[in-house]
């Protein structure tokens, strides 16, 4: 549908810019579905496309069947799930406290979780990790009570931290730079409470914690992947619905008051469901560094600064980014061992120090 | 249009800024706010929209109670030009379909497109409409926060310093475009300046603050070199040069005096 020889000029060009986003959109969809088949495909145990086809549609049964939808469609649904969310809350956190550096991975909230959660582990008894981790399986070893207490313990956590950030960044008027060397504290400080937890913890629930902590996408089941997708969607429309006044935000806050945004409402609120978006995520899959830094990044020099645009490039980003970078980890070391954790850590560090030395994309 | 403050006060903790400011504009009508450093115009500007909560006193739309109304119907009806324009990477017309952003429920209309449009055409803002903001000057900085103001489609247009950062070109340029938009669209506009002379030059009534208290508050051909002297503490001639009003600064008055 172009714009037609009586289109004003201001339209047209708008015409052309949204042909082109939904041109890199479509992209990107494309993109994460290549991921998508090459993960199903490829790996230790190798599968031909006829033989996925066939499992997928339910003709084929045996080995194949397994593999696909017990191990890898499994683990890329966490991947695209987990890699959504961490986009949006990094997205989320970046734009409500006006900070470039600030994501749930710098600013503690995701290391916040993972305390929660290992004193849940420990304390309580809540999951019982190592042994299905340590042989190399996936699945089957959650009961609800212990996804709970996890899940409530790891919350517990991120919104401790996420709570002293907000009071940090608004009450004290924190600079950018300092909220995230306040994030740098609070990090070492749940890190210091999970080393406490090891230190009093059995050598089993030690490695229990140690293991989960690593942030990996190959533990999940679908009940798990099921419950971060249910809270991850409302949480998505969410900031969508608020994409004006996020927009409205950044360009300051004083033109957001007078823009008729309710700004303090609406930080407190979205930094809560960042808050229980990463903490859901990490107590299912252990912390994934620096994801929540690289995805909206990476979308803002896609699309420019629009949330309307952002929220969905950040989202999907996050899914394809951490989708990539699980199956590389199979692919590289074979065994399907290396935590997607470790690779985004590689990717997202470099990015980081770029990004201080730039002192910033704004 | 008409807005009112009566008995208008704001602290910032424990140090008040305002202590019972009386204004009063209507439609059609340019308010200049003058004053020192401190005076209170800035934080004046944001308790008439109520970014600012009162510590005593009320603003009165069209007799309705700023208070009682939701902040988004406020922004319907009155625009904010803040001091400062923050560095921002959204595209011009972005932007200024912010001003939209009280009128959206969800999504921006075709009508909220034309608005957008209207507003940029208007300024002559059309060649920049792909522009990132932080990629324009002060001048044309200001005039999409103008083009935004307008996009709210408001009754009153709330302006804190608009010209501090501007030259001398786009001063009075940026002048000459709000006082034809007032007369044209039969708005009201309330202005912080420091620019006596162009204060002159722009307004209709004029508002001296002092120390959170209005001094005087007269239309701009009744304004005396007295009442600046008391405000600023500078002597000052008041003057006209080729029909337009000037205020020129002759010393700094005596501490005694």
């Amino acid at each position: 549908m172009g714009p037609g020889p009586s289109t004003p000029p201001v339209l047209a060009g708008f015409n052309q810019q949204r042909r082109w986003v939904l041109v890199k959109g479509l992209l990107l969809l494309a993109a994460t579905v290549l991921a998508a088949y090459l993960a199903v495909v490829l790996g230790a145990f190798d599968l031909t496309p006829g033989a996925v086809l066939g499992a997928l549609l339910g003709r084929e049964e045996g080995r194949a069947a397994l593999v696909v939808w017990g191990i890898r469609l499994p683990r890329i649904a966490a991947s695209l799930v987990m890699g959504w969310s961490l986009g949006l809350a990094g997205l989320g956190t970046m734009s409500l406290l006006k900070n470039p550096l600030a994501s749930p991975f710098t600013l503690g909230i995701s290391q916040g979780a993972a305390f929660g959660a290992a004193l849940a582990i420990v304390a309580f008894g809540a999951g019982n990790l190592g042994a299905p981790a340590l042989a190399g399986q996936s699945g089957g070893y959650w009961s609800l009570a212990n996804a709970y207490l996890l899940t409530g313990c790891a919350m517990l956590g991120s919104l401790a931290v996420t709570a002293v950030i907000v009071l940090l960044a608004r009450v004290r008027k924190m600079s950018p730079q300092a909220v995230i060397l306040a994030g740098v504290a609070l990090s070492s400080l749940s890190l210091s409470g999970t080393i406490l937890v090891q230190y009093l913890a059995s050598e089993v629930e030690v490695a229990a914690v140690v293991f989960w902590t690593f942030g990996d996408v190959a533990r999940s089941t679908w009940r798990e992947i099921g419950l971060l997708a249910a809270a991850a969607l409302p949480i998505t429309v969410y900031f969508l619905r608020h994409r004006w006044d996020l927009n409205a935000m950044n360009a300051g806050e004083d033109l957001a008051l007078g823009l008729g945004v309710e700004v303090e409402r609406v930080r407190l609120t979205g930094m809560l469901l960042c808050g229980l978006l990463v903490a859901l995520g990490t107590a299912f899959h252990g912390v994934v560094a620096f994801l929540g830094l690289l995805a909206p990044h990476i979308a803002r020099r896609l699309v420019g600064a629009d949330h309307g645009l952002l929220i969905p490039f950040s989202c999907l980003l996050g899914g394809l980014l951490l989708l990539l970078a699980d199956t590389a980890g199979r692919l590289l070391v074979g065994s399907g061992s290396l935590p997607v954790g470790v690779l985004t850590s590689f990717l997202g560090a470099p990015l980081f120090l770029y990004l201080l030395l730039k002192g910033g994309p704004r | 249009m008409i807005l009112e403050a009566q008995d208008l006060r704001c602290a910032y903790g424990q140090r008040a800024v305002l202590k019972g400011v009386n204004l009063k504009v209507g439609s059609g009508q340019i308010m200049a706010v003058l004053g020192g450093n401190g005076a209170g115009k800035s934080t004046l500007l944001k308790c008439l929209n109520r970014i600012l909560p009162l510590a005593g006193g009320e603003v009165r739309l069209d007799g309705m109670d700023l208070a009682r109304m939701p902040r988004h119907q406020i922004a319907r009806r009155i625009a904010y030009l803040p001091q400062r324009q923050e560095p921002d990477q959204l595209t011009v017309f972005d932007s200024v379909l912010l001003g939209r952003r009280p009128h959206i429920a969800w999504s921006a209309s075709r009508r909220d497109h034309r608005v957008v449009e209207e507003c940029l055409e208007s300024l002559g803002l059309v060649h920049l409409a792909w522009r990132r903001m932080d990629q324009l000057s002060g001048g044309e900085a200001q005039k999409v926060a103008l083009a935004r103001a307008l996009a709210q489609e408001p009754a009153l247009l709330l302006m804190d310093e608009p010209t501090s950062s501007l030259d001398l070109h786009n001063q009075l340029e940026w002048a000459d475009l709000v006082w034809s938009l007032v007369r044209r669209r039969g708005l009201a506009a309330v202005v912080a300046l420091h620019d006596l002379s162009l204060a002159l030059r722009l307004a209709d009534r004029l508002a001296l603050l002092k120390n959170g208290k209005v001094h005087s508050d007269c239309p701009v051909n009744e304004l005396d070199e007295a009442a600046i002297a008391q405000v600023y503490g500078v002597r000052v001639r008041l003057t006209t040069v080729e029909g337009w009003p000037a205020v020129v600064p002759l010393g700094l008055m005596e501490k005694s005096a």
